[in-house]
């Protein structure tokens, strides 16, 4: 075993067991600094695959925005202090056998699938990915940039929304 | 290999040499090298901070006509050594209700997140920490670690000031980001890499002759970041109650204050690195200790100035701050980031040299701030002083009977 895979073992443990922390926990507050550690273990394992950018982006994506908006919105609501209600409602059941019913699907595709009988090989050692083609794959028109400029018009959309929604609009008008 | 020409190198084969000696693998030794490298680094910064501090108290006081520290030591540079020694022994008191674990976890990474910039800048020509070819990239993303203690340190102090507090940081920060950012790509686009050390070594030019508005803008935004003098009206001491980390005490508040100066040295290390020429300068190259002579002097000028525009400018007001950056950097910087493309493009096309395509840049640079200004200035102008006094108090008029003099009361 090398000193990898017992860095890939304790993040993967890491990350699945705050993972299970996120719902789990009695406090919301503390179900989204679970979700920040678990998001972070994701990040490191990108680290040990040596895609450092998918690390960064990783960090800079989920923890410096989504989970800051999830805190803020969880700031937001009532008695986040000290919540004590029921965590489950009555469709665990439900929830329970559908969830099991997925787990076991997705293990059956991957048991069956070819990549897990095949022999794992060394990555590379270069220094770090290929960054310079991901940006061209992007910005090609046999690759994907069709794709790309769609999501960015669906970004700009939603950023003139919440212009819209947030703006004192009335008031500007009379 | 010699010390002189690759100190890092050179204690890395030595060590493993030495661990080697006592029966050591290799692979164990680069280990054990690498943590030592980072401990090393790690610790080095946390300890230059005592002269920092000690150096910023001292030129503030300059500043403001009085001595600053003076007793212990000559100069009294012992005395930041005396204040750790006192914090220390201070008493820890956590707030009753406190979430603890946030509570505790917060200082830590704050004071992490700065030092893990530390990691990815060229200390000279062979001196680094890693690699890594997103290395600006990281710098940001680390950042963002930095909040995310803003946000813990908040939330888990249980008292609404610090709530408060930590959002309108958490809030500055962000918005700050954008500028920042922004900002950072020319470099990227005109050296082609996001690497550290590639920005360096392409810098013949310095880029701050090729965007002195971007690197200007990049100053101010860092100032904004880390929360220093004119944008420290998250914890302004002289008017709120500290901001968000008021319920801290001991060493625990010693930690905030310990990344925030280290925060502000970082800061000049990275405009010195990505704006500066980083370690380049006359004979850097053949040896580093050289090179790391002139990044030091380069991040201490960077530093100074800010140290002394935190002596001299007064204090943003919130919303003005807002407005600075959302409407002002920000749209200055995504006009400044089209044109330098497409003109740096155009002219490497035409097959300018260097200097000459960094002097038609400059000029462009230039004239974009002074429109920006113009059109700055104008607006503000036009725009309706907004009235922000209370109402009128009595008491001190002069045709009130109490303050009249030998009116006997």
């Amino acid at each position: 075993m090398t000193s990898l895979q017992i860095i890939f073992l304790v993040v993967a443990a890491l990350t699945l067991v705050s993972a299970c922390l996120v719902v789990m926990t009695r406090r919301i507050m503390h179900a989204a600094l679970w979700l920040v550690l678990s998001l972070m273990g994701v990040a490191m394992v990108y680290a040990t695959l040596q895609s450092g950018f998918f690390a960064v982006v990783q960090v800079l994506v989920y923890i410096g925005a989504i989970s800051t908006l999830i805190i803020f919105a969880v700031m937001m609501t009532r008695n986040v202090m000290e919540d004590v209600g029921p965590q489950s409602n009555r469709g665990w059941g439900l929830a329970l056998v559908g969830s099991a019913v997925l787990f076991g699907g997705i293990c059956g595709v991957l048991l069956t699938w070819n990549g897990m009988q095949t022999a794992l090989i060394e990555i590379p050692a270069v220094n770090g990915e290929n960054i310079q083609m991901l940006g061209l794959s992007l910005v090609d028109p046999m690759g994907f940039l069709i794709p790309f400029e769609v999501a960015s018009v669906l970004l700009l959309a939603a950023m003139v929304a919440a212009i819209f929604l947030t703006g004192d609009i009335k008031r500007s008008r009379s | 290999m010699t010390f002189w020409s690759d100190p890092d190198g050179f204690l890395a084969n030595w060590l493993i040499h030495l661990l080697a000696g006592i029966g050591i693998p290799a692979g164990i030794a680069q280990a054990i090298g690498y943590a030592l490298g980072a401990a090393v680094l790690s610790t080095g910064a946390l300890l230059f901070v005592l002269f920092l501090i000690w150096l910023e108290r001292k030129m503030i006081g300059r500043v403001q006509d009085r001595l600053g520290p003076n007793r212990l030591g000559p100069w009294g540079i012992f005395q930041s050594i005396a204040d750790m020694l006192k914090i220390f022994t201070k008493e820890y008191i956590t707030p009753d209700g406190a979430d603890k674990v946030p509570y505790n976890l917060s200082p830590i990474l704050t004071v992490g997140a700065v030092i893990m910039v530390w990691a990815v800048v060229p200390l000279a020509i062979t001196v680094y920490g890693v690699d890594l070819n997103v290395g600006l990239l990281y710098i940001i993303a680390v950042g963002s670690l930095g909040e995310m203690g803003i946000l813990m340190a908040g939330w888990g102090s249980n008292n609404k000031y610090a709530l408060l507090g930590a959002f309108r940081a958490a809030a500055q920060l962000i918005s700050y980001e954008v500028p920042m950012v922004l900002s950072l790509l020319i470099p990227v686009m005109l050296s082609g890499s996001l690497n550290m050390n590639k920005i360096v070594q392409h810098q013949d030019i310095w880029y701050v002759l090729f965007a002195p508005l971007a690197a200007f803008i990049f100053f101010i935004t860092s100032i904004a970041e880390v929360g220093r003098a004119p944008f420290d009206l998250t914890e302004a001491e002289s008017e709120l109650v500290a901001g968000f980390n008021i319920e801290y005490s001991g060493l625990k508040f010693g930690m905030f204050y310990v990344a925030d100066f280290l925060h502000s040295f970082t800061i000049s290390l990275l405009v010195s690195v990505v704006f500066l020429g980083g370690w380049r300068g006359p004979g850097a190259e053949a040896s580093p200790l050289l090179g790391f002579v002139y990044l030091i002097l380069k991040t201490s000028l960077v530093n100074f100035i800010i140290i002394i525009e935190r002596a001299s400018l007064p204090r943003f007001r919130i919303d003005q701050m807002m407005d600075f950056t959302w409407k002002v950097l920000t749209p200055v910087m995504l006009i400044l980031l089209v044109a330098t493309a497409l003109l740096e493009k155009t002219m490497a096309m035409a097959g300018l040299v260097p200097w000459m395509r960094s002097g038609i840049l400059f000029i462009l640079n230039i004239v974009l701030l002074f429109v920006a200004d113009t059109v700055v200035r104008g607006h503000l102008a036009r725009r309706p002083r907004p009235d922000v006094r209370g109402k009128e108090r009595p008491v001190a008029r002069p045709e009130n009977y109490f303050s009249q003099p030998g009116s006997g009361v």
